[in-house]
């Protein structure tokens, strides 16, 4: 794959294309080449080398773009994206709230964005102590009095925390063998359980939409290392049986863990060490607002109980009177750490903006941020429940939960509406999640979404719901319209991949 | 065409005509509705030739662009052929699930297996109920 | 408060429409016993200028890199990164958006994800590409975890040249799975020295992968052609790891020496230092082995009319849809992390990139010369990209420790990541980018020497 560009043989879209403000872009491989660049760089000497005589001899086959180039290519881009700044993200269980600017501005400070994860500890002390700082924050809103800041998502947070678990009942000399995971849980849970060796069960919820509490004292007995459950669940419902079940669970000698992507709902209101949970993750890229950025970079910090504290995963950061000290290797002092999940400390980018999001709320802003969001996803209940079934009525807490029933008679599908709400100015709300419930939909506004917003959501739901005759549902079926691009196949792209360019690809305007 | 039985998976299997009792062998696939219920089948993974494979062993995997699913054997037995055709074009399983979408052939090694089987009008009631 | 846009007057209306008077009666489901007013007792909201002076006043504690000569590497990388980057990544439609879930209104992250792909295949000269990962070192647990599913083996052998940290994080990430994880000695770099040989005498039929380093950590380059080929013929896969993207432009691509899987750390380009994260973990690999490839993948396609576009694609191999079955639990990628590699790499281009690779190299080698001409200071690497390993005649820790007190970030005392190995007492790990210039490398050359009269 070493081929110079062939751009000549490939056709560019041309301006026929382009619809005033949206310009129809091509790929780096079709415009730059191999021998532009947008960087000035000193000369080189000609040394000789001492690659160890593996220099490269061929070209890799890189484009390359002058400034103006590539700021216009990926601003170009950028245009083609829907995202919080533009308007509401209603996807359930994500939390697509406002992402402050400040937290941008701290987390380039370069006492922060500048330094090497292997400078001496003594020339990072302020590093420590912010990471320290935000250990506190969490300790307070949780009730945990030791946080795991290293995992690096949701996903590796869930892991940190099973892997907690092991370690502690392999210490007892049994780690057990399987993991209960409700039935409406999201799919990291089984993948995750099933990386740490578990064998995966599933609780079923009752016809309340929360967890059948006699399914799971029936299911629990000593194979049982943990129960892996979401509060608020999926739903958008409040395990009100918490205590019951954390006593059920701890009964048997099992841990409970607490998937804490809902944890918008109850910021400052409860700290879920106080309702029997033994460990659990939050995510910094839901609850404490650092952007998504098109998927990524997360943050999943773990809280935990100070008998699972030992097992916490390193490095270890900690105060002492003669400062911050960073433990990295199992010893003396971290004797029973599961060990080491990354390279280094955690997601400090992500701890900045998450500790400016904190100091910026404080204590009274949290719980008006919980309090907002719950009541945001109640006037949208109110507003839609005549028009969309909703398997567990009644009041919910951060999010709203519709299924496909009231659709079906008119012959509507949940994917139909989705795409509907994209040609309104909305992005849909999560689909098709959770398993349990048939074309579900659930809607999560957060609290940073004013009442006009939600007023403007509300009508647009109503009218799509509200199409019963067959043109109007053709139409719906074509949705979206208006979009730079309209429903892509997606049968296609898994049957015939195509997952990088390549000098054959060919295009067409 | 000889009957087809099925399972509770949506698997079907067929019996080859003409065979004496001892050499039983059928061809398996899955049905209308599993076909429905994936979506668009994008890739297929079969069992190796010659493996012994028992009643209920995970022995296939389908993949359609929204879910995966497992294949589970309705009998027990040795796998002789596979259906390559439906390597190169899954949508064959979407277009054709009953006939050119067949997965493999077996060998019966119990063909009284076949008796814990629903027939087709059993299955037909039993997917009505979950429609 | 600023971020909350309800008035009294909103929520009036809102509490009134829902039918409720006092909003803690949607709380009614919490226990009783556990809801408390615990908030009351945390610090109240505060302001930009409180919560910027704050933060700051904790940045300033910290010696950071721009202000010092920083010779440091051992996994992470001080490169200049262009304006551009960071200016471009801020756009709100890039840094505010969601995972490309609805391809319709994504396609500027999914055109962008398509590029990186290609760029990072391209790079390590292997078929292709995912969308990221979260770091170089999960990436290269991941690929350990892959080859098993692949071999269906159980042996994995770990190269003594990987990175320390990195055999830390495999061992802990498949200490439940079937894997049985052996690990080599590592060995200072003495001209001489090639662990390839003994690597490929443990190779045998049950070995799922062999994971190297290039360079590794100790800076040392070396070919892993033979290596591949013995790989081979035992069919147990190569899985080669990178911590510096830019060496790849200077050196003989990992898929030419026959490469199953690379995996590395992409920060050196558009991410920065941050402390250690967030960063960027690369991971390309052969179309055989697509089916066992973890993390999120963006795959071309056309919409109704016919316009090409792209959709993230094979979902069924990842956890929303394969659950306990699925190839890893990873959900997020490092999508903006992603994106400011694959601008900065849009701006060097080929012909960037490799200037800035020979500049990197000339740094490394006028340092090396420059602490090799110091008594009792030897360079033990016979071939080094941008870091190569020095002896000293003392202990490397207390030495580097008082360089920084004097604002020189002198490199890495290597008995830091191996705190058994007592005879790495006087090694350093001393690296130097594009960042340091001849003033710098001559004061660092100084300071040594006058800490070692």
């Amino acid at each position: 794959m070493n081929k110079e560009i062939e751009r000549d043989t490939v056709k560019i879209p041309s301006v026929e294309a382009n619809k005033g403000l949206h310009i129809e872009e091509p790929l780096i491989f079709e415009q730059g080449s191999t021998d532009r660049s947008g960087v000035d760089l000193p000369k080189i000497s000609e040394r000789p080398d001492q690659l160890g005589n593996l220099k490269r001899k061929n070209q890799i086959g890189l484009p390359g773009l002058s400034e103006p180039e590539t700021v216009r290519h990926y601003t170009r881009l950028s245009r083609n994206n829907y995202a919080i700044d533009i308007g509401l993200y209603p996807l359930g269980s994500c939390t697509m709230k406002h992402n402050p600017r400040l937290n941008e501005v701290v987390a380039r400070l370069p006492g922060f964005s500048d330094i090497h994860p292997l400078q001496p500890p003594s020339t990072v002390q302020g590093a420590m102590a912010l990471i320290k700082e935000l250990e506190e924050w969490l300790t307070m809103l949780t009730g945990f009095p030791t946080i795991a800041l290293s995992p690096a998502a949701g996903a590796q947070g869930e892991l940190c925390g099973l892997m907690v678990i092991r370690s502690y009942l392999e210490r007892q000399g049994n780690p057990r063998k399987t993991v209960l995971v409700a039935d409406s849980a999201h799919g990291t849970n089984p993948a995750t359980a099933a990386m740490c060796g578990y064998e995966t069960k599933s609780i079923p919820s009752n016809a309340s939409g929360t967890l059948d509490l006699q399914a799971l004292k029936s299911r629990l007995d000593n194979e049982v290392a943990a129960v892996m459950l979401t509060n608020p669940n999926t739903c958008g419902l409040f395990e009100a049986q918490i205590l019951d079940i954390s006593n059920a669970v701890h009964n048997s000698g099992a841990f409970l863990y607490c998937d804490g992507a809902n944890f918008n709902a109850i910021v400052g209101k409860v700290k879920p060490a106080d309702l029997g949970i033994d460990i659990m993750h939050l995510n910094l890229h839901k609850t404490f607002s650092t952007p998504h950025g098109g998927g990524g970079p997360g943050a999943g910090p773990v809280a935990m109980t100070s008998a699972l504290a030992p097992y916490a995963p390193l490095p270890w950061i900690e105060h002492s009177t003669s400062g911050y000290t960073l433990t990295e290797h199992l010893g003396n002092h971290a004797q029973q750490s599961f060990g080491r999940m990354r390279a280094w400390h955690g997601q400090m980018g992500m701890f900045v903006r998450a500790l400016s999001y904190l100091i910026s709320h404080g204590g009274d802003g949290l719980r008006q941020v919980a309090e907002d969001a719950v009541l945001n996803a109640n006037y949208i209940r109110q507003g839609l429940h005549k028009h969309y079934s909703m398997p567990y009525p009644g009041t919910c807490m951060h999010e709203v939960l519709c299924d496909e029933q009231s659709l079906k008679p008119v012959g509507l599908k949940t994917l139909d509406v989705a795409k509907a709400l994209i040609d309104k100015g909305f992005h849909p709300m999560t689909i098709y999640f959770p398993l349990i419930v048939s074309g579900a939909m659930l809607i999560e506004p957060t609290e940073t979404e004013t009442k006009k917003t939600l007023d403007q959501f509300i009508d647009a739901m109503i009218t799509i719901a509200d199409h019963s005759s067959p043109e109007n549902i053709a139409a719906l079926e074509r949705a979206p319209i208006h979009t730079p691009r309209r429903r892509l196949d997606e049968t296609k792209a898994a049957r015939e991949p195509i997952l990088r360019w390549s000098p054959n690809n060919k295009i067409e305007t | 065409m000889p009957e087809a039985k099925y399972t509770k998976d949506h698997e079907w299997i067929r019996l080859e005509a003409g065979r004496e009792e001892a050499e039983r062998t059928g061809i398996v696939g899955i049905t209308n509705f599993a076909q429905e219920q994936l979506g668009d089948i994008v890739f297929v993974e079969l069992p190796e030739v010659g493996i012994t494979v028992k009643k209920g062993d995970e022995s296939a995997t389908i993949e359609s662009v929204k879910a995966a699913s497992e294949f589970f054997t309705p009998v027990s037995g040795e796998i002789i052929n596979i259906n390559d055709a439906i390597i190169d074009d899954p949508g064959l399983i979407n277009s054709d699930p009953l006939e050119v979408g067949w997965f493999f052939s077996i060998k019966l090694s119990d063909p009284s297996e076949l008796a814990n089987l629903m027939d087709e009008t059993t299955y037909e009631s039993f997917v009505n109920s979950l429609r | 408060m600023r971020y909350l846009p309800h008035t009294k007057r909103d929520r009036e209306l809102m509490m009134a429409k829902i039918g409720i008077k006092d909003i803690n009666e949607l709380f009614n489901n919490i226990p009783k016993s556990a809801l408390s007013s615990f908030a009351k007792t945390l610090p109240s909201h505060s302001g930009e200028l409180e919560v910027t002076r704050h933060l700051q006043s904790l940045a300033n504690i910290n010696l950071a890199a721009s202000d010092v000569p920083s010779f440091l590497g051992g996994g992470a990388y001080r490169h200049h990164i262009p304006a551009t980057v960071d200016s471009l990544i801020q756009r709100g439609e890039f840094l505010t958006s969601y995972t490309p879930y609805q391809p319709e209104i994504s396609q500027g992250t999914l055109q962008a994800v398509f590029e990186f792909q290609t760029q990072v295949a391209l790079l390590t000269g292997m078929e292709l590409a995912n969308a990221s990962m979260y770091d170089g070192s999960t990436a290269c647990a991941e690929a350990v975890l892959m080859a098993g599913r692949i071999t269906k083996r159980k042996n994995v052998i770990l190269s003594g040249g990987l990175h320390p940290f990195y055999c830390d994080v495999v061992e802990t990430l498949a200490q439940f799975s079937q894997l049985n994880i052996e690990k080599s000695r590592p060995e200072a770099p003495t001209r001489g020295h090639h662990d390839t040989v003994t690597l490929e005498k443990r190779i045998n039929s049950e070995t799922a992968c062999v994971v190297v380093q290039y360079p590794d950590f100790f800076g040392l380059i070396r070919d892993f052609s033979q290596l591949g080929d013995q790989c081979k013929k035992a069919g147990a896969l190569l899985v080669i790891v990178f911590n510096e993207p830019v060496a790849l432009a200077a050196l003989k691509s990992p898929g030419e020496m026959g490469a199953d899987i690379v995996v590395g750390e992409g920060q050196s380009l558009g991410v920065g230092l941050n402390f250690g994260g967030p960063y960027v973990g690369l991971f390309a690999t052969k179309t055989r082995y697509l089916r066992q490839t973890p993390g999120r993948i963006a795959g071309q396609t056309e919409d109704l009319d016919g316009k090409r576009g792209w959709v993230l694609t094979l979902n069924a191999r990842e956890q929303h849809i394969r659950r306990e079955k699925a190839t890893s639990n990873i959900c997020t990628n490092s999508g903006l992390c992603a994106l400011a590699f694959s601008i900065h790499l849009s701006l060097l281009g080929e012909k960037g990139l490799s200037h800035l690779a020979t500049l990197n190299h000339e740094a490394a080698l006028s340092t090396a010369e420059k602490l090799g001409n110091i008594d009792g200071i030897e360079v033990l690497n016979e071939s080094y990209f941008n870091e190569f390993t020095v002896r000293l005649p003392k202990p490397a820790g207390p030495l580097v420790e008082t360089l920084a007190q004097k604002r020189i970030l002198a490199g890495i005392p290597i008995r830091r990541l191996y705190p058994d190995r007592e005879d790495f007492d006087n090694l350093l790990l001393v690296n130097a980018t594009e960042t340091v210039n001849s003033s710098d490398i001559n004061l660092l050359a100084e300071s040594i020497s006058e800490e070692l009269s």
